[in-house]
């Protein structure tokens, strides 16, 4: 049941979307092989709708208004029933309107039907994400009027004075200027930050030291899945190194981490085995370091850990300009520079010659690639980025996860070669708040990415922005093509690092049609959306 | 340089899983992968079965025209909202020696990311008396590039007397190289006189809250306007520092000093009329919007 519910964190109440009256909605616990029934009614005075994030089920149950279905109009009530080929730990979400943003999301998980691979004593759920008092809508707004308005550490005057005191300032004169010089932003990571977000975990803020309980020994598996409407978060435990066994619902080989990056929508199982009994803090800190969600993991109630302050926030390189492949930069990552000269002296050179013209030249894109009002880059030399550990956590003392990481348990089911390449750009424009694919947003009328049905298809993703964009396809999973060719990570949600490419098989085997957008919700609704369509809709009887 | 193989190398890696494939589908991939701004990726087409019906899945389970109003719901919620700005841009007293004066500026929006609807109004006068100049300008606003818009439309002046004056506007407006703020409109006026103006600003963040804002504003006239006071050429130059403490984005008091000053025939014109040519002012006003 979907309705408006009071919701209260900091001592400040707002309005929430809730279903069952909880934000986030209520755990749901299945078994892969059975059929599920679910009856959801709409008790708002809007549409609804219920999106199961990473499900492979017919595409008439994906929960689209618009596109799976009509919506669930208010008073009515929309029957989901599917039969559940798949296990792991997956979510749900409103897919209507800016819904989600509202607390409309909620943990689903799904046991094997076969013995899990994963050995574990005891298990949590990690539900990151995003409270905004202001009402989403205005947030989009605001977005609209100013692109930068959330950003509330921006370098400064005073900022370059005092740079070699402080890492989120240091940036010198001359690089300022090149920046300046193309209307580029390296502080510009978060389009809404802590400015106006508190960060939770499973629905508290930081200073609920809300807290799940462990016997020493244990082994104790987290699901981390986040619910967040625009926040990367960095999750680590100090003190507690932690085991990435299972990523986006499929189990990976063990990788074991002192950090991971968590884009919007992933999920990462992760195995913990503290052995004293002492607590630890679960720190869940948004990208651009404007805050944190916390959890403490305790022996018992009542316990708390230190919580370590947010890390300087990172500076934006010109590998996220998409110049990855020239001079010496390519990896250099400021935001965790600690020892490190100030030197990008080395990438000045090939900078120096850069301007706005020659940053969205179009002959660096395919010709289907619309260059205009809404796409104010194109990457010049994109680079493929899986082997970093994402946005600033280069350099942080202890292993940071990358998608290089990621191999998959199981063989990949389908060994084709691809028989076909498509490349799609990801486009945008910081200063009118523009997203879209191939610089077209999908109100102008786009034509659907088209696949014909059990089609074997390479996708290389091109990331023209500076911002990192998570993308989701409905009702497939994407193997990843990160170099371990047949053991391909599956997932249903890709973080593309800014001016970077990334490429992933997919076979088309899932018959209907399907959203594929940025999962960062404004961006979405600002334009960053596109429909993958799979035909025919049933397969021909063989033999 | 050094480097520049390892990262070629780095490139091709997630390729090499295609290796086995066509010489020349591979080969075009990879001159894309290396960044070669020439040859186009090889990409074919869809197979044929890709484009067989239905045209949309979903209306062999719903109801066609109740999906159909759904789908416009869709395509209207990823990209064609509207949004809107109301900005005053300086709400201010100026000091100087002898009288008080007060001013406004500003400008405000409504539409989509092409097109909008641009207002913008200006004005000044001294304390407690009616304005001496009052401007309102309707604008379309047409994106032309991701930093500028086109700009035409209407502009009045409601002016002491007899004087009012309506004119045709065409300008740009945007955000320059360097993040300097522009604004440059020519005027043709009821009368056949034309006039134009320039605007430049930019924000100096000091500290996250305190912003030194430069500004200059240059006005030019076509030709000599007697009615109104103003000579060809360059008529008149103002410039201002404004330092302003953003409390909150949306709300910043500042202070400030200003220069500005009448030029070349016009402020013959003025001095002989014994009327006032410019000079130094002390500022203290409001930056807001919402």
């Amino acid at each position: 049941m979907i309705e408006n519910s009071p919701f209260t964190v900091g001592g400040r109440t707002g309005e929430a979307i809730t279903i069952n009256g909880t934000l986030p909605a209520p755990l749901l616990r299945m078994r892969e092989g059975d059929r599920i029934h679910l009856a959801v009614t709409n008790k708002l005075e809007e549409d609804t709708s219920i999106h199961w994030h990473g499900f492979l089920i017919p595409f008439d149950m994906d929960g689209v208004p618009g596109l799976s279905f009509p919506g669930i109009r208010p008073g009515q009530t929309f029957h989901y029933e599917f039969t559940l080929r798949q296990s792991g730990t997956f979510w749900y979400h409103s897919h209507s309107g800016l819904q989600e943003q509202a607390g409309h999301y909620g943990p689903v998980i799904i046991d094997p039907a076969t013995p899990d691979p994963v050995q574990y004593d005891r298990e949590h759920v990690m539900v990151l994400s995003d409270w905004a008092f202001m009402s989403p809508e205005r947030i989009f707004t605001q977005l609209k009027q100013e692109g930068g308005h959330f950003n509330r550490n921006n370098l400064t005057l005073f900022g370059l004075f005092n740079r070699d005191h402080n890492p989120a300032q240091d940036m010198s004169l001359e690089e300022r200027v090149m920046w300046k010089k193309m209307t580029m932003d390296p502080t510009d990571i978060s389009d809404v930050t802590g400015a106006i977000y508190t960060y939770l975990v499973n629905g508290h803020g930081p200073q609920e030291n809300w807290t799940v309980l462990f016997v020493p020994g244990e082994r104790v598996r987290l699901r981390f899945i986040n619910a967040s409407a625009m926040t990367v978060f960095n999750v680590r435990i100090p003190g507690l190194p932690m085991t990435v066994v299972n990523a986006d619902g499929e189990n990976v080989r063990p990788v074991t981490v002192g950090e991971f990056q968590v884009s919007v929508a992933e999920t990462y199982d992760v195995i913990v085995q503290p052995t004293h009994a002492n607590a630890y803090t679960v720190v869940a800190e948004a990208v651009d370091r404007s805050g944190m969600g916390r959890a403490t993991l305790a022996p018992r109630m009542g316990m708390a850990a230190a919580v370590p302050p947010l890390r300087p926030r990172p500076l934006l390189t010109m590998a996220d300009m998409g110049m990855g492949g020239m001079g010496s930069m390519g990896g250099m990552d400021h935001g965790s520079m600690g020892g490190m000269n100030h030197g990008s002296s080395s990438g000045m050179s090939s900078m120096s010659g850069m301007n706005r013209r020659k940053m969205r030249n179009p002959e660096n894109a395919p010709p289907d690639v619309k260059v205009g009002v809404g796409v104010d880059m194109i990457a010049p030399m994109p680079k493929d980025r899986t082997g970093e550990p994402g946005l600033g956590l280069k350099n942080v003392g202890h292993r940071v996860l990358t998608y290089r990481d990621l191999v998959s348990l199981k063989p990949n089911k389908d060994q084709r070669q691809p028989s076909r390449y498509v490349e799609i750009h990801l486009t945008g424009n910081m200063e009118r708040f523009m997203w879209s694919f191939d610089g077209q947003k999908f109100s102008s009328g786009v034509e659907p990415f088209r696949f014909a049905l059990d089609e074997r298809v390479r996708v290389t993703l091109v990331n023209d922005t500076m911002m990192q964009h998570p993308i989701h396809l409905h009702g497939h999973f994407m193997e990843l093509v990160n170099g371990h060719p047949g053991n391909y990570p599956l997932k249903h949600t890709l973080n593309i690092l800014p001016g970077s490419k990334l490429s992933f098989n997919l076979t088309a085997d899932n018959p209907g049609d399907w959203a594929f957008h940025c999962h960062l919700l404004y961006h979405m609704h600002a334009g960053m959306f596109n429909v993958v369509t799979v035909r025919p809709l049933t397969r021909r009887r063989r033999g | 340089m050094k480097s520049l193989p390892l990262a070629l190398l780095f490139c091709l890696l997630p390729y090499a899983a295609l290796a086995h494939h066509t010489a020349e589908h591979s080969k075009s991939m990879m001159m894309g992968q290396m960044g070669d701004p020439s040859p186009t990726p090889y990409e074919a087409p869809p197979p044929p079965e890709a484009f067989s019906g239905p045209a949309h899945a979903a209306d062999i389970v719903f109801d066609p025209m109740t999906m159909a109003e759904a789908r416009e719901t869709l395509r209207r919620e990823q990209g064609a909202k509207n949004a809107y700005k109301i900005m005053v841009d300086r709400l201010e007293a100026r000091m100087k020696e002898g009288n008080d004066d007060y001013l406004w500026d500003g400008q405000g929006w409504y539409g989509g990311d092409l097109n909008k609807l641009w207002i913008k109004t200006e004005g000044e006068g001294e304390f407690g008396e009616d304005p001496d100049e009052a401007e309102l300008q309707a604008l379309w606003s047409r994106a032309i590039n991701p930093w500028f818009d086109f700009q035409a439309g209407a502009r009045h002046d409601f002016l002491p007397g007899d004087l009012d004056r309506s004119y045709l506007v065409v300008g740009i407006q945007g955000l320059a190289p360097y993040f300097f703020e522009l604004d440059a409109a020519a005027f043709l006026s009821d009368e056949g006189d034309l006039t134009a103006r320039f605007e430049g600003e930019y924000d100096q963040l000091l500290t996250q809250m305190l912003i030194l804002q430069p500004r200059i504003e240059l006005n030019f006239s076509a030709q000599d306007v007697l009615e109104i006071g103003l000579g060809s050429g360059l008529t008149s130059v103002e410039t201002g520092l404004r330092l302003r403490y953003e409390f909150h984005p949306e709300f910043a008091p500042y202070i400030g000093i200003g220069y500005e000053r009448l030029i070349g025939d016009t402020a013959d014109y003025a001095r002989a009329a014994n009327e006032d040519l410019g000079g130094w002012r002390a500022l203290a006003g409001l930056r807001a919007w919402f």
